[in-house]
């Protein structure tokens, strides 16, 4: 056995073991942790399919941004840990029957024709296409050539698609500031004067000798609404 | 022995297996959920890459490029509504979810 | 030979009267504000008859003289996937006489209304009405298409409609108009499935190219039958003419009709619209002469009509409905005559018949008026010392009805009866019985009703019912309810019509029918049919017609008749009750008029409605609104609400619907491949 095999069993058993911890952590944070640990594996066992570009981005973008998240969202919530898990291993019979399932569906069909062993032409077929030597044979460099040309449009999409995903996380969680005075144009332009505004009639007092107290009614008024705003 | 295509792709599926049970034992903890979700797109990448590698075919990478973007994505959204939740129930139990019911 | 006439001229004849009817139905109404009075209204529209007769005569006299014709389209309509709808007129002798008959009877009756009429609140709307109907039958007449022909059908028999329920106030009017609409609409039924059969084998509705290709069509048969083709086209198009000129079962709305005022009886049920269909069928000649078939089924219906209506006259008590079957019964002759392939005949039976019988009903709208409205002949009597004018053009009507020689009646009914005897027809020898009965039955009712009028005791006193319920305003003006002459706007046409009744069957019969003047109207096919032929062969001369017929049995039968009828009501009065008696079960079918009008209403009329009802509840409410409609919403929503159930709520319920059904589409396709 030569040492890439040998580091491959190695990197797949860490990978399985830390995936069957992450569904079966009690602590939240040990699951993400143990994620994290899973997704380094997964690069280790992509350099090793000589697929170095999408290691790196993995470890990156999936573990340095979206496990992060994962992290701060986890710690955010106040989670009551015990109640999570009664009535944790009642229903394993039924998912592990149905894993298994799936597990053995997918060895019929591997065992039917996935049997090659020679040496993968990825690397040869990439030598003959650049004609390079099969060391010089950049992975990202061919990546990008072909991304840039025949998947620009998809490209473009995948843009898009995060730029979606950036509006929609503001647009969801965020919350208004309370000392904001910003007020809805909509809901302005809604008003009706009889929201704000109350005619009161005031009787003038009835003594002719008495001149009539204007500025006393006027602020009997501003008194009347103040007492109806608030 | 050398290892092929086959153990790979049969990595891939134990991951993928794995991921399934994952959804179903955890009723209560959303996060964990997602989480099981992401292992799931993890198993599908490990076969694209297999494949791109040994069939010499570097499509299957820029799929996998392209599912990493997707995913990306899609966990943030995911955690967004899960904060939302857990701001409107203050709880991320998956059995307490069930409002919408017909 | 042929001049040809001018257009604009034979476009004034419609025309002017329907100039005089929208003058007056628009302005002299509340519709256009009453702007014009009563002088004025009838001054219009007898001006606008007056000017299409005039130019109708001056037609006749070209056609006549000089040979004239015309026949063009004046005006595409439409012109639609190659089937042209024109107005156009064709004039020719059978033409140019419908056009002077109709116009001349609408005339004396316009004159007529003005007496009439007087008291009446709708006077002005009545000539509105009359002039329309001079419009409508003379586009009729004049058309040289099918599709005008229908037009000027459809349109007679709107304004029928208006006029029998002219009084719309009285229940009995609106039925009735009601009736003969849609009696005449069965007819029409008929008639629109005769047109449309022509317009698909033959692609035109003008008349020139129809008969162009009426041999090709003599070839064909009807699709799926055995039938010949012109045999199914010449029924459905006298179906038509059955529900117009009311023949057997479509009569049924004439006698009803008589609710409308007597001018309009005169006008359009004895003279000029119950006339269109004896008129379409010799217009359409070419083609019946090529069936058989349809000329026996014409003749055997005419021939029951005839037959069967006189029996009804016998007994009737209204003065009006005595003459309404007069006229169905002679309607039966003219269609006979049709059948016996003796169109000329027919027509000319038409065009005296027209005068005689306007003439009929005309005086007896005078004796109407003169015993105050009351129209039972039970309670008249001896009305013509009081009468005088009525009572001599009375007679003379009848005289010419029931065939007296040397009258027109005598020459155009005589002609009927021989041509009939001559034919070869299967229906022939029936015909022939009916004809003579006929004859027979005709003098007897008519003389009946002349004797109970005009002679004998004075019986308008008697009158259980002396209510003066139609027109209350005359009581002013008469002495102890005695009968009086009518004044001259009513006795001027009565005797404007007498002189044609009596005169212009002799000096007519002749060239109309066996001379030249339908020549190019009416085709005969001389070697099947030689009716007229035959005719054509026996005839020497007027004069030796009549005076030869004192050795026929038609004279005698009316002689008969004429005896019979003095003997039984002026001689022994005790006789009808007597027969009454001893033929009960036959009288009580006549007086219901053989059970046809019950049919109608209980057994049509009913079953229509309960149709109509079926379809509502069952068809509309229950199935339509029922089961398709809340039907569809009520299984919609049991369908959602067992749909539901599936909706938990719970996520790991619908994760784990998402896996299985991953697994089961993973299953799917793996299987096969295994």
């Amino acid at each position: 056995m030569d040492v890439k095999s040998a580091l491959f069993y190695v990197f797949s058993a860490l990978l399985l073991f830390a995936a069957f911890r992450v569904i079966t952590a009690r602590n939240p944070v040990y699951a993400v942790l143990y994620l994290v640990l899973a997704f380094f594996q997964a690069a280790a066992i992509w350099v090793l399919l000589k697929a170095e570009f999408l290691a790196i981005s993995l470890v990156l973008v999936y573990v340095g941004a979206v496990m992060v998240l994962f992290l701060f969202v986890v710690m955010m919530l106040d989670i009551n840990i015990d109640s999570i898990r009664q009535g944790f291993w009642k229903h394993f019979p039924l998912a592990a029957g149905i894993g298994a399932l799936i597990a053995l569906e997918m060895a019929t069909v591997l065992m039917g024709g996935f049997r090659l062993s020679e040496e993968p032409k990825a690397v040869q077929k990439m030598g003959e296409l650049t004609g390079l030597a099969a060391g010089q044979v950049s992975n990202t460099k061919e990546l990008g050539k072909l991304l840039y040309s025949a998947y620009l449009y998809p490209l473009q999409i995948a843009a898009i698609i995060l730029l979606v995903a950036v509006i929609a996380a503001i647009a969801l969680t965020l919350r208004a500031r309370k000392d904001s005075k910003h007020v809805s144009a909509g809901d302005q332009v809604r008003i009706k004067a009889r929201d704000r505004m109350d005619i009161i009639k005031v009787i003038a007092t009835k003594k002719a000798a008495a001149p009539v107290d204007v500025t006393g009614a006027i602020s009997t008024i501003v008194e009347n609404i103040a007492e109806k705003k608030a | 022995m050398i290892p092929s295509l086959g153990h790979f792709l049969s990595l891939g599926a134990i991951l993928f297996a794995l991921s399934v049970i994952g959804i179903f034992l955890n009723r209560k903890n959303l996060i964990v959920l997602l989480m099981a979700i992401e292992l799931m797109l993890l198993a599908v990448n490990m076969n694209f890459v297999a494949f791109s590698h040994f069939l010499g075919d570097l499509n299957g990478q820029i799929f996998v490029f392209f599912i990493l973007t997707v995913a990306a994505a899609e966990s943030a959204i995911g955690l967004a509504i899960l904060v939302l939740l857990f701001r409107n129930k203050s709880s991320i139990n998956v059995e307490e979810l069930n409002t919408l019911k017909g | 030979m042929s001049a040809t006439l001018s257009a604009t001229t034979l476009l004034a004849v419609p025309l002017a009267p329907l100039a005089g009817a929208l003058l007056a139905g628009v302005l002299g109404t509340a519709l256009g504000g009453n702007v014009i009075g009563r002088r004025l209204t009838h001054t219009l529209t007898i001006l606008g008859v007056f000017t299409a007769f005039v130019i109708s005569v001056m037609t006749l006299q070209s056609v006549v003289r000089d040979g004239a014709s015309f026949s063009q389209t004046l005006y595409t309509w439409m012109n639609v996937g190659g089937l042209k709808m024109e107005v156009g007129f064709l004039v020719d002798g059978l033409t140019a006489m419908m056009m002077c008959v109709v116009t001349f009877v609408s005339l004396m009756v316009h004159l007529y209304t003005i007496g009439y009429m007087e008291e009446d609140a709708g006077y002005n709307r009545f000539f509105a009405y009359i002039s329309l109907f001079t419009f409508s039958m003379l586009m009729l007449v004049m058309s040289n298409n099918l599709l005008q022909l229908f037009f000027g059908w459809e349109a007679v028999g709107l304004v029928s409609y208006l006029l029998i329920g002219f009084w719309f106030n009285k229940p009995t009017a609106i039925f009735a108009n009601m009736k003969a609409f849609l009696v005449n609409r069965v007819g029409d039924f008929g008639f629109i499935l005769g047109i449309g059969l022509i317009v698909a084998y033959t692609g035109s509705l003008n008349y020139a190219e129809i008969f162009h290709k009426a041999d090709e069509l003599a070839k064909l048969d009807f699709p799926g039958t055995s039938w010949m083709l012109v045999t199914v086209i010449c029924i459905c198009l006298f179906v038509g003419a059955m529900g117009k000129s009311a023949q057997f079962p479509l009569h049924v709305w004439l006698p009803d009709s008589m609710e409308g005022p007597t001018p309009i009886s005169a006008l359009i049920h004895a003279a000029t619209m119950v006339t269109a269909g004896i008129f379409m069928v010799s217009r359409m000649s070419p083609l019946f002469e090529l069936s058989e078939a349809a000329l026996n089924f014409v003749m055997v219906v005419g021939a029951i009509t005839a037959l069967f209506m006189g029996f009804l006259g016998i007994i009737q008590n209204d003065i009006k409905r005595v003459v309404a079957y007069s006229t169905l019964s002679q309607l039966g002759y003219m269609t006979v005559a049709l059948g016996a392939s003796a169109y000329s005949v027919a027509v000319f039976h038409l065009m005296t018949h027209a005068f005689f019988k306007a003439l009929l009903f005309l005086a007896a709208g005078s004796v109407i008026m003169g015993v105050h409205h009351n129209q039972d002949i039970r309670w008249m009597g001896g009305l013509r010392k009081y009468m005088p004018i009525t009572w001599i053009t009375s007679l003379l009507g009848s005289l010419a009805l029931i065939g007296t020689p040397f009258f027109s009646g005598f020459y155009s009914k005589d002609s009927i009866i021989e041509a009939v005897l001559e034919s070869h027809l299967p229906g022939a020898g029936f015909a022939s019985f009916s004809v003579l009965a006929g004859v027979f039955v005709t003098a007897f009712y008519s003389f009946r009703m002349y004797f109970l009028v005009f002679h004998g005791k004075e019986r308008f006193d008697q009158n259980p019912d002396a209510h003066h319920a139609h027109d209350a305003h005359h009581d002013s003006h008469h002495d102890a309810h005695k009968p009086h002459e009518s004044p001259w706007v009513v006795t001027v046409p009565l005797v404007l019509l007498a002189i044609p009744s009596v005169v212009i069957g002799f000096f007519t019969i002749e060239p109309m029918l066996f001379g030249d003047f339908f020549k190019g109207a009416i085709v005969i096919d001389a070697e099947k049919h030689p009716a007229l032929e035959e005719l054509a062969h026996a005839f020497h001369g007027p004069v030796q017609m009549a005076l030869h017929a004192v050795s026929t049995l038609p004279f005698w039968l009316a002689l008969a008749g004429v005896v019979t009828s003095y003997y039984m009501y002026m001689v022994n009065p005790a006789v009808p009750a007597a027969i009454k008696r001893t033929c009960q079960p036959f009288y009580t079918l006549l007086e219901n008029k053989y059970y046809l009008d019950w049919f109608n209403e209980n057994v049509l009329a009913r079953g229509a409605r309960g149709l109509g009802t079926v379809l509502w509840k069952v068809g509309d409410q229950a199935i339509i609104d029922g089961a398709v409609v809340n039907g569809s919403w009520k299984l919609v929503a049991w369908v959602s609400s067992v749909v539901r159930w599936l909706q938990t709520g719970f996520i790991y319920h619908y994760a784990l619907a998402m896996i299985v059904g991953v697994f089961v589409l993973m299953t799917w396709f793996v299987w096969p491949a295994k």
